[in-house]
């Protein structure tokens, strides 16, 4: 485990050094602000736009980050011939596979910490409340379904040549998942055979990361605090697809020629 | 050698080609100019016609925020939210919805779809009842759809619809008559003439500014300015219901004002557009019925 959290530890200070963090962090908080600074019919209390913006953001942003970080883990050791010297060491290539996993899992988090932090003194300034849990809830599921981001595009590098096919393959088929994964089962029941059972069998696989993305509705409007249950059984849910996206990556990798 | 009569004779061929040539190009000029005036706005200039589309996508958005989330998307039955709730909850917009408002997801198609339910919102609410929280006290949270519909306005000026629910829920729910007042006449600015503007303000001098002489000028210059339509669309019901509102609105008027033939002459102007004309032969009955009163009653002693 402490060969784990080594190179855990080097993937979190390779996101502090690079700027991407930095950048997209300054130009949410940017955006956010000019849009507040729009006078609507002088009322200084109107904010559900505001929050609806920033949240789209920090999920733009925190997409952005966990995909291009892990996306060049492996290849960039790889470039720089420093995947042999590292696996010299006493490291098994599994314990290196979860170590970038969990490096930039966690850096997903850190920076998820510093977003939420900025979205919620934005929303307070504007509606005088702190409605803390909810926040929690919306970013625990956030940093859970980064989880599943982060093993698939791991699960990527291994498998596609560059990491910018990797990247745009991950982008495009989590962005289809966020807006027509809930609607695939609608949209099966509609079709013949056998493009039902296609649909339907899609429907089932795919991991369904459009859950905590549409939570970010109940934060805008003020909804009341789902059940805990529901929010661990969520957790699950994701933890269980971002397992088996890495299980087939260290599967992977284990088979892998490395020059 | 040509003669000095050549040169004359050229000359004034010329400046008749001149004059042609003038007279051809002022009117394609005075239309560029036009055109030139009327894309003005950046959205016209950056997005051309397609910015109706986006002006009707965030006037969408703002009856999203009115029922705090939860709404249809093209996925599910939108058959009750046809007509934008917060334009139907104003009054003054014929409501086209049918079906039920709060069922519209219907039963949960499989085990996913129930569980990602509780991650949504659930329930039929509206902002100006208190919204999730059900607060009534909360009721100027309404306050939450003017962004989207003020850009919608900017993109599209000549959706009416924008500027009479915007003033409406301003005036009503906010208490900012100056600025739902402001907001009318921009609207009035695009659209010249507009009936449903026109009314609408009237509705804010009568209602808000309790100024009756003002509202019944401003809605008989809205009853002055409506033209019908032919045909049975839904153009022609919006058109036939907004005539209809400010008729009868006139007529109320006119019957608090005492002025009987006045107001049943309006109530039978409405009477003419209207769905229900016989609620409305039956007001009628009631003013003659009240008129006939006054005429046989005896004389009051006098003293």
């Amino acid at each position: 485990m402490r060969n784990v959290f080594a190179v855990a530890g080097i993937v979190i200070k390779e996101l502090y050094r690079r700027k991407d963090f930095y950048v997209l962090f300054i130009l949410t908080v940017l955006i956010c602000l000019v849009m507040a600074s729009v006078n609507i019919f002088n009322d200084k209390q109107i904010v559900r736009y505001l929050k609806e913006l920033c949240l789209l953001l920090i999920w733009v942003s925190s997409l952005v980050i966990a995909i291009t970080t892990t996306a060049r883990q492996i290849p960039a050791e790889r470039e720089q011939r420093t995947l042999l010297p590292l696996l010299a060491k006493p490291l098994t290539r599994t314990q290196l596979i979860f170590g970038k996993f969990l490096g930039c899992w966690i850096a997903c988090g850190l920076v998820l910490v510093c977003f939420y932090f900025a979205f919620s003194v934005l929303a307070a300034s504007r509606d005088h409340a702190w409605p803390l849990l909810n926040y929690f809830q919306a970013a625990f599921l956030h940093w859970i379904m980064l989880g599943v981001v982060v093993a698939m595009a791991l699960l990527g590098s291994l498998v596609f040549a560059a990491p910018s096919s990797n990247s745009t393959i991950c982008f495009v088929v989590i962005a289809t998942i966020l807006t027509v994964g809930r609607y695939l089962d609608a949209v099966a029941v509609a079709q013949p055979e056998p493009f039902r059972s296609i649909i339907y069998t899609v429907y089932f696989a795919i991991p369904h990361l459009e859950i905590p993305f549409e939570l970010r509705n109940l934060i805008v409007h003020d909804w009341p605090l789902i059940g805990w249950n529901f929010v661990a059984l969520d957790a699950l849910y994701l933890l269980a697809y971002a397992a088996a996206f890495l299980v087939a990556a260290c599967l992977i990798f284990r088979r892998k020629p490395l020059n | 050698m040509n003669s000095p009569r050549t040169f004359s004779l050229l000359l004034l061929a010329l400046l008749i080609f001149c004059f042609g040539v003038a007279a051809g190009l002022q009117p394609r000029f005075r239309l560029l100019e036009n055109q030139r005036h009327q894309s003005n706005n950046f959205f016209s200039l950056l997005l051309g016609d397609s910015r109706r589309m986006f002006a009707n996508s965030f006037y969408v958005k703002a009856d999203e925020y009115y029922h705090s989330g939860f709404y249809p998307t093209i996925f599910d039955n939108n058959g009750a939210f046809k007509t934008a709730h917060m334009a139907e909850d104003t009054g003054a917009v014929n409501s086209k919805n049918h079906g039920e408002e709060t069922g519209f997801m219907g039963a949960p198609r499989d085990w996913l779809d129930a569980f990602g339910r509780h991650f949504i919102p659930n329930r039929h609410t509206h902002l100006d009842e208190g919204g999730a929280a059900g607060d009534l006290s909360g009721s100027d949270q309404v306050r939450e759809i003017l962004p989207w519909l003020k850009l919608s306005a900017e993109l599209d000026p000549q959706n009416v619809q924008n500027y009479t629910v915007t003033a409406y829920w301003l005036r009503q729910r906010m208490h900012k008559t100056a600025e739902a007042n402001q907001v009318l006449l921009e609207g009035l600015r695009e659209n010249p003439g507009s009936c449903d503007i026109l009314f609408e303000l009237g509705r804010l001098y009568a209602e808000s500014n309790h100024d009756t002489n003002r509202a019944e000028n401003v809605w008989i210059a809205a009853a002055k300015n409506w033209q019908p339509i032919e045909g049975d669309s839904d153009a022609k019901y919006a058109n036939d219901f907004i005539y209809e509102k400010i008729t009868t609105h006139l007529g109320e008027a006119e019957l608090n004002a005492g002025h009987w033939p006045q107001a049943i002459q309006w109530f039978q102007a409405a009477q003419k557009v209207s769905n229900t004309p016989n609620a409305l032969q039956e007001l009628i009955d009631g003013v003659q019925a009240k008129m006939a009163a006054q005429t046989n009653a005896p004389a009051a002693p006098t003293r």
